[in-house]
């Protein structure tokens, strides 16, 4: 479906331009607009503008699996390179994460005092790379879009964050790039193989999954790049310790930015390139990734329950909650994945919102440590109210949010992983440990600290700031349907997708193994019976 | 059976609308919290009654809210349904808990969150109403961590008190390990079945012979669900705990209602346990196990209120005792008669602890009857109940349970069926002895404390009088009732023949030595006790200090498991990762130190590393020629 009225273009640019209009518009001069109040509201508006984009896009998009309101523009022909756009349930769900979360963030920046205009830039650059990598179906687009992530970030935490800033964003960076360096030799490498093999150039997603071949042994290799690039981003346990450092020393809207939307690009990663590109390759990481996932789910949970630095401690819980996406996206079925995609959103959601009230404390007392506080439920009842609210979220409580999204997950990868799912379900309990022990320590008990004494509770630009998530809180726990509905199609593409081209490619390396050396195909088909994700899934199919 | 629609969601509305006006309207107005969230209570209890009083006992009451989520083949609608199970359990839930708020509005009217008070309790009952309504396991699993929420709420509620506060974090987590299981058993029945609907799980199970080693291990994975919410072994710790919370939250959460529900799921899932003999036999040990243990250590506390929380824990047991013998009705019936006479204590203690202001310790009281007569007279009544002395509410319960054990036919459990009957039997013995020393402690003798003493006001005496009337008719009035009404929904065996008045106080006999022996040991012979205790003094300890099962659970679970965590943070996390990150980088840094000597600008020595590397070509050359 082309849309006439590139939507999508419009949607990824509109924060690009409100971005260059703060530098270009004088009143917008730090002269000027001496506390940055003109330049804040102008972002708000430009932030909600793109949400009432987003709501535009979700207005005409229609309930199938398909690539929607897609545009195409060659950008370098000679390479094969073009502006290619589109978007269907999953990324437009993650679109919509993205345009809700930044005004939130933005109406978070009061806390940001110095350099107030190129704060609001730097959010309003990033919000657009955000867009560009979740609607990207050019491989090349993407990775530039993906590469632009990173940029805005490191500012944002080398300029606004706190005394470590430093050790942190060069940790960020350093891990980053490592990742994303090996996943632009393995883009180079897909598309020199389609070239060799249809004689053109071509960047496009669609093409190369349609036309590239790849035999085993490289798709194993290109797949553990991604991974590598994808599995730093989710984090997945053992890459996830720039995680930590990075959520401590980022101001309160870099550390939301960063849990809602920025680790969930390693997901969708895998579900719009990893896994379609690479099949088989995948299929032979499926257990790695699996017990991985299970490692982060525990590992972050119990790690989280020692910590003393709140953020740090959210932090690590994010370590276990995206442990509890991985596994939903490698259990490759309909209910563990659509569940997956829907716990990025709540993620996205109660993690945001958790960092927006550690925020909010920090705000006043300028401290993150557990034992600076205790007893503010009696000072500050709305506060801890809210803190309940998100708390509960987090740890899954049924009728929040988390709840769909966990069962979904557990229940379908229970189907594919009975016994790791079973230890999965220790980060059930060890999540109520560590959250309920944080929300016992800081609002529970004697108001014994003197400094806690003059709190205030929340304002009401505050309120307004956790109002939205509230509201998605109860609403996605309540009624899913209206998500679920857009996003299980997507995720049946998918899993068709990969299923298709697994088939398609274990086929033709047979095929061009039988014409070359026919005993050898023999000896292969008993040592390795069928790496083909056709068989795992199509036992299933019964119940999923 | 006849499925009909009915507005069912009204029931739990009530109190959900309740609890959200109590909060508003009694922010302002502190009096009003308790009347709104008493009024919602009520009316709820009243639709259910008006549903009730058209029922038969085969009409299965039907409200499908409305479809909650689905994916591919999980499709899950929010579904209401009542039939006679639910309504005896439904009516047990309003109508008791209509009681207690309507006490709570006198036992509360000093606190200053009165509005907070009303607004969680109000919200426990749309929690607990969920539960035993909802049509398919995931609707009771709302429910099920509803009340887990409420009960985390209430037990902290005077949350400055950080020991509260904790109480209330113990109390979820452990029923959180027990919600794991649970989990568990959903996704086997899912996995296997489909569906997670009772009416249609139970067509595509009950009876299937073939499915009993499957329903051994997802009866199991329910089972440990239950151990959790009805505070069985291993994981009854967090209930003594729990009466850190206000007195009515003990009486209607952590007595009449919340602390059944793993035996309400269980009968409600009766077509799964009854495949899997060999996991009756479990429940069988476990429960008879609780039972004994939490006897003993009530024998020996000096709290009011912790006597009472390990009497519910036993009396819990004795309710898993009935329903792993099959006898899934006589569980029933005792939770309905343990509803009564339990409140009715619990509000009694609370009764004397208002009284007495706030004094819990039974060393610091004593001869209450004089000051609080009403209190008295109704705990009097409560504590023959539970001994189970005929005709009070106990009685009749009891006697069936220990008839089902009897009569047991678990091929596990059946060749020591007499052992079992015995260790019940005594423990029964035991309960009434226990209650009796409480009794007598709390209102018999001198007064010993330093308050002044008074009898509480009207809203909390008439709601104990009312308790007491239901403990002494409530178990002859239901006694061939409730079998009648359940015989459709569970498994109903033949009632036993109707006894002379003299038959059934012979039948009373442990009953009536427990509470006579109690009488004794802490009237006249008041230095009887200290002896027995001195001559037994490691068994004694043992009981008073419970068993030591938490200092047990601390010094094996939890401390080595925050060791552990802390190893991991400090030694994976920043020693290994981050040593090799930082390493790395280090590595990176040094080799750049070093390779930067080379660059020193100085032409001869370019021209000695060309000379050198030219040699060196050379010779790798020559030597691979």
């Amino acid at each position: 479906m082309h849309s006439s009225w590139n939507l999508l273009s419009w949607l990824i640019f509109t924060p690009l331009i409100g971005a260059v209009l703060l530098y270009l518009i004088p009143l917008f001069h730090p002269s000027v607009d001496r506390h940055g109040s003109k330049a804040r509201w102008f972002s708000l508006a430009v932030a909600v503008l793109t949400f009432a984009i987003s709501v535009c896009a979700l207005a005409s998009f229609e309930v199938n699996g398909s690539m929607q309101l897609v545009e195409r523009a060659a950008w370098i022909p000679s390479f094969g390179i073009s502006y290619a756009v589109g978007v269907d349930g999953i990324s437009l769900a993650l679109i919509l994460l993205t345009t809700v979360l930044m005004p939130v963030v933005l109406l978070a920046s009061y806390s940001v005092h110095s350099k107030v205009r190129a704060y609001l830039f730097h959010m309003l650059l990033l919000e657009t790379a955000m867009l560009g990598t979740l609607a990207a179906l050019d491989v090349f687009l993407f990775y530039v879009f993906w590469e632009l992530m990173l940029a805005p970030m490191y500012f944002i935490i080398g300029i606004w964050g706190g005394t470590r800033r430093i050790y942190a964003t060069l940790k960020f960076v350093l891990y980053t790039v490592f990742g994303s360096v090996l996943m632009l030799a393995a883009i180079l490498y897909v598309v020199w193989a389609y070239a060799q093999q249809t004689g053109e150039m071509s960047f496009l997603l669609s093409d190369l999954l349609a036309r590239t071949e790849l035999s085993f042994k490289e798709e194993v290799w290109l797949f553990a790049a991604f991974a590598l690039a994808f599995g730093i981003k989710v984090p997945i346990f053992p890459f996830h310790t720039w995680l930590p450092d990075a959520h401590v020393e980022a101001p309160t809207g870099g550390s939301v930015i960063l849990a809602g939307v920025l680790l969930k690009m390693g997901i969708y990663g895998f579900i719009r390139f990893g896994f379609p590109l690479f099949p088989r390759g995948a299929e032979l990481f499926i257990p790695v990734l699996c017990g991985l996932a299970v490692i982060g789910i525990v590992y972050g949970a119990l790690v989280a329950w020692v910590q003393t630095d709140i953020k740090k401690l959210v932090a690590y819980s994010s370590v276990s909650h995206l442990g509890y996406c991985v596994l939903g996206l490698v259990a490759l079925n309909t209910v563990a994945t659509t569940g997956s995609v829907y716990q990025l959103l709540n993620h996205g959601i109660s993690t945001g919102a958790l960092f927006l009230l550690v925020g909010v404390l920090y705000d006043r007392r300028h401290t993150r440590d557990v034992a600076e506080y205790g007893g503010l439920a009696a000072k500050v009842p709305v506060f801890a109210f809210l803190f309940l609210v998100f708390t509960l979220s987090s740890i899954a409580l049924p009728l929040t949010n988390g709840f769909i999204g966990e069962f979904l997950i557990l229940t379908g990868s229970y189907v594919t992983f009975p016994f790791y799912t079973t230890v999965a379900l220790l980060g059930v309990i060890l999540g109520a440990v560590y959250m309920l022990t944080l929300y016992m320590k800081t609002m529970f008990g004697q108001l014994d600290q003197a400094k806690n004494g003059s709190l205030t509770d929340v304002s009401a630009r505050e309120v307004a700031t956790f109002l939205p998530l509230l509201i998605l809180v109860f609403w996605m726990g309540l009624y899913p349907q209206p998500i679920l509905r857009r996003l299980e199609p997507a995720v049946d593409t998918f899993l068709s997708d990969v299923k298709a081209r697994s088939q398609m490619l274990e086929e033709r390396e047979m095929g061009f193994m039988a014409q070359m050396r026919p005993q050898l195909i023999r000896a292969q088909e008993g040592a390795v019976p069928g790496h083909g994700i056709v068989q795992r899934t199509s036992l299933k199919e019964s119940n999923l | 059976m006849e499925r009909t629609n009915a507005a069912l969601a009204l029931i739990p509305l009530f109190p959900l609308v309740g609890s959200v006006a109590a909060f508003l309207v009694g922010r302002v107005h502190k009096r009003a919290a308790g009347i709104i969230a008493s009024l919602a209570s009520i009316l709820a209890f009243v639709w259910t009654a008006k549903l009730f009083a058209a029922m038969s006992a085969e009409t299965v009451l039907e409200d499908v809210v409305f479809s909650w989520f689905g994916v591919a083949s999980l499709q899950v609608d929010f579904t209401l349904r009542m039939d006679a199970l639910g309504a005896v359990m439904c009516l047990v839930v309003t109508g008791i808990g209509s009681l207690i708020h309507i006490y709570s509005t006198a036992y509360m009217a000093e606190d200053d969150s009165v509005h907070r008070f009303f607004s969680y309790l109000n919200l426990f009952m749309f929690s607990m109403l969920l539960l035993v309504l909802g049509g398919n396991l995931l609707v009771l699993f709302v429910g099920w961590e509803g009340v887990g929420l409420c009960s985390y709420l209430l037990i902290g509620f005077w949350f400055r008190t950080i020991d509260y506060a904790a109480a209330g974090r113990k109390a979820f987590v452990v029923n959180r390990i027990g919600d794991a299981g649970f989990l568990l058993g959903i996704f086997l029945l899912w996995m296997n079945f489909g569906t997670v609907d009772f009416l249609e799980l139970e067509a595509a199970i009950a009876g299937n012979m073939t499915l009993v080693g499957l329903c051994t291990v997802v009866a199991l994975c329910l089972f440990i669900g239950a151990t959790g919410k009805s505070a069985q072994i291993p994981l009854f710790v967090w209930l003594p705990d729990a009466m850190a919370g206000p007195t009515p939250v003990s009486a209607l959460i952590h007595a009449a209602t919340m602390v059944t529900a793993g035996i309400y799921m269980m009968a409600r899932m009766d077509f799964v346990f009854a495949l899997a003999p060999f996991t009756l036999a479990i429940v069988t040990i476990v429960a008879l196990l609780t039972a004994f243990v939490a006897a003993t250590t009530a024998l020996l506390q000096n709290d009011i209120k912790k006597v009472l929380a390990y009497s519910t824990v036993s009396q819990l047991g004795f309710m898993f005792l009935a329903a792993s013998a099959g006898a899934y009705w006589v569980a029933i019936f005792h939770v309905v008669t343990h509803a009564f006479f339990k409140a009715c204590l619990f509000l009694g203690a609370g009764s004397v602890i208002h009284g007495c202001h706030h004094e819990q310790d039974m060393r610091h009281m004593g001869g209450l009857s004089r000051y609080m007569p009403i209190t008295f007279a109704t705990y009097l009544v409560a504590t023959l109940a539970i001994a189970g002395i005929f005709p009070f509410a106990g009685y009749q319960s009891k006697h069936a349970i220990l008839g089902a054990l009897e009569h047991n036919v678990n091929p596990y459990i059946a060749p020591y069926n007499s052992w079992i009957v015995a260790l019940v039997t005594f423990t029964a013995f035991l309960t009434a002895f226990y209650m009796t020393r409480s009794l007598a402690m709390t209102f018999f003798g001198k007064y010993r404390g330093h308050a002044h003493p008074h009898e509480s006001p009207a809203a909390m005496s008439g709601v104990l009088v009312a308790l007491a009337v239901l403990s002494l008719f409530g178990g002859w009035f239901l006694e061939t009732r409730l079998p009648n009404f359940l015989e459709h929904v569970l498994a109903v065996a033949p009632g036993h023949a109707s006894e002379t008045i003299v038959e059934s106080l012979l039948h009373s006999w442990v009953g009536i030595a427990g509470v006579v022996l109690g009488l004794l040991f802490y009237t006249s012979l008041a230095g009887v006790p200290g002896l027995v205790f001195s001559l037994f003094k490691p068994i004694g300890v043992l009981f008073q200090r419970k068993w030591f099962v938490d200092e047990l659970y601390q010094a094996i679970l939890v401390r080595p498991l925050e060791g552990v965590s802390r190893g991991l943070w400090k030694a994976v996390d920043q020693g290994f990762i981050d040593g090799a990150v930082n390493g790395s980088g280090a590595v990176i840094d040094t080799s750049g130190q070093v390779l930067r000597l080379t660059q020193s600008g100085q032409v001869r020595h370019y021209a000695l590393w060309m000379f050198v590397a030219t040699i060196a070509i050379v010779v790798f050359f020559l030597v691979r020629s």
